[in-house]
């Protein structure tokens, strides 16, 4: 069987172009055209300004936790430890306590979040069978001076609420 | 970090000035070394690449001689046996330096928690920014960047940092 083979003229052999007087005129117009373009409208730049414009971020994005809760604003979270045995980072710590409001038996007391240690895999939000704990508030940028700063504790997580409304959240089948 | 200047003319309006011309100076023009051993280093790329652009930072220069960088950016997985070369690159950079530990590995180990990767690179030299992820998004390095060029606002020529600094190396 015998390939299909295009064969190409070899471009670069006449006398003007070898001796590349012309050919770096050509080159140089090309860059030009494009910074002289940019230069005086730049309006049509690829660059994303980041700190003014901020990235799309779509629902099924893995950003910072956050724990979601009923309609009364009590803790969905059950202190299963299924999240806490699934982090492969091990990044999650529970503590759990006794739950006094007849919708669970235990309740988290402790609920931290290494966010150093954390590899954003989404494993701890397949693992959790309430629902209770969610990648979906869109911040896709956490950084600081100490170590210490990135433990996320349970108020924290709490309080974030979701980037997305849930119809969007649930059809992006997360 | 001094220029030699505290002995001549001491902490006073002259320094004061000077500090302001100086930090303008450093935090507009960072010269990245990227020591990047994983991941983390390909998204560095992609900071550096046209659509997050870093030279809008004034950080476009990146070094491969850590003699010519002033901004070392640890991007990776950090081993014990890599621990001395880092050690030995942080201190061939010339004061003053900045540190970033960029994602999970560098910052604290990540997932990677057995006997031959170090568990944070501030246990080997000192880190001014941490950034979360794995990999964190080139935006996250930007304000990674932007941490670092505001903490150069408030420094002093006159003042070393981390002098006292005591890693498991020293």
């Amino acid at each position: 069987m015998s390939a299909k083979v295009k064969t190409l003229e070899r471009k670069g052999s006449s006398l003007a172009e070898k001796i590349y007087f012309v050919e770096i005129f050509k080159g140089m117009a090309t860059t030009f055209g494009h910074f002289w373009r940019n230069l005086l409208d730049n309006s049509n730049l690829y660059v994303r300004h980041y700190p003014e414009v901020e990235p799309e971020i779509p629902v099924r994005w893995r950003g910072r936790h956050r724990l979601t809760s009923h309609e009364d604003g009590t803790v969905k979270c059950v202190a299963c430890f299924m999240c806490q045995t699934n982090c492969p980072a091990e990044c999650i710590s529970i503590e759990a306590g006794e739950r006094l409001d007849d919708k669970a038996e235990k309740m988290p007391v402790k609920f931290n979040i290494d966010l150093l240690e954390c590899i954003y895999c989404g494993y701890c939000v397949e693992a959790c069978p309430l629902d209770a704990i969610r990648m979906d508030t869109g911040i896709y940028s956490v950084t600081d001076n100490n170590r210490e700063s990135f433990v996320l504790g349970l108020e924290e997580l709490l309080q974030t609420p979701g980037a997305f409304s849930e119809e969007e959240y649930k059809k992006g089948g997360a | 970090m001094a220029l030699g200047l505290e002995a001549k003319l001491g902490d006073n309006v002259m320094t004061s000035t000077l500090d302001y011309i100086v930090n303008w100076g450093r935090e507009n023009s960072l010269w990245p070394f990227v020591y990047g051993t994983a991941c983390c280093a390909i998204e560095f790329m992609s900071t550096a690449a046209s659509l997050h652009d870093i030279s809008r930072y004034g950080a476009e220069v990146v070094r491969f001689s850590p003699r010519q960088a002033d901004l070392l950016l640890v991007c990776g997985t950090v081993s014990y046996k890599q621990a001395p070369i880092l050690k030995r690159i942080y201190e061939q950079m010339p004061e003053p330096k900045w540190v970033i530990a960029i994602g999970a590995c560098a910052s604290s180990g990540g997932i990677y928690d057995n006997y031959c990767t170090v568990q944070g690179i501030d246990t080997i030299i000192p880190v001014d920014v941490y950034i979360s992820g794995c990999p964190p998004r080139p935006e996250a390095i930007l304000d990674g960047l932007m941490k670092i060029q505001n903490q150069i606002k408030g420094e002093t020529v006159l003042e070393d940092r981390h002098k006292d600094f005591k890693g498991i190396l020293d």
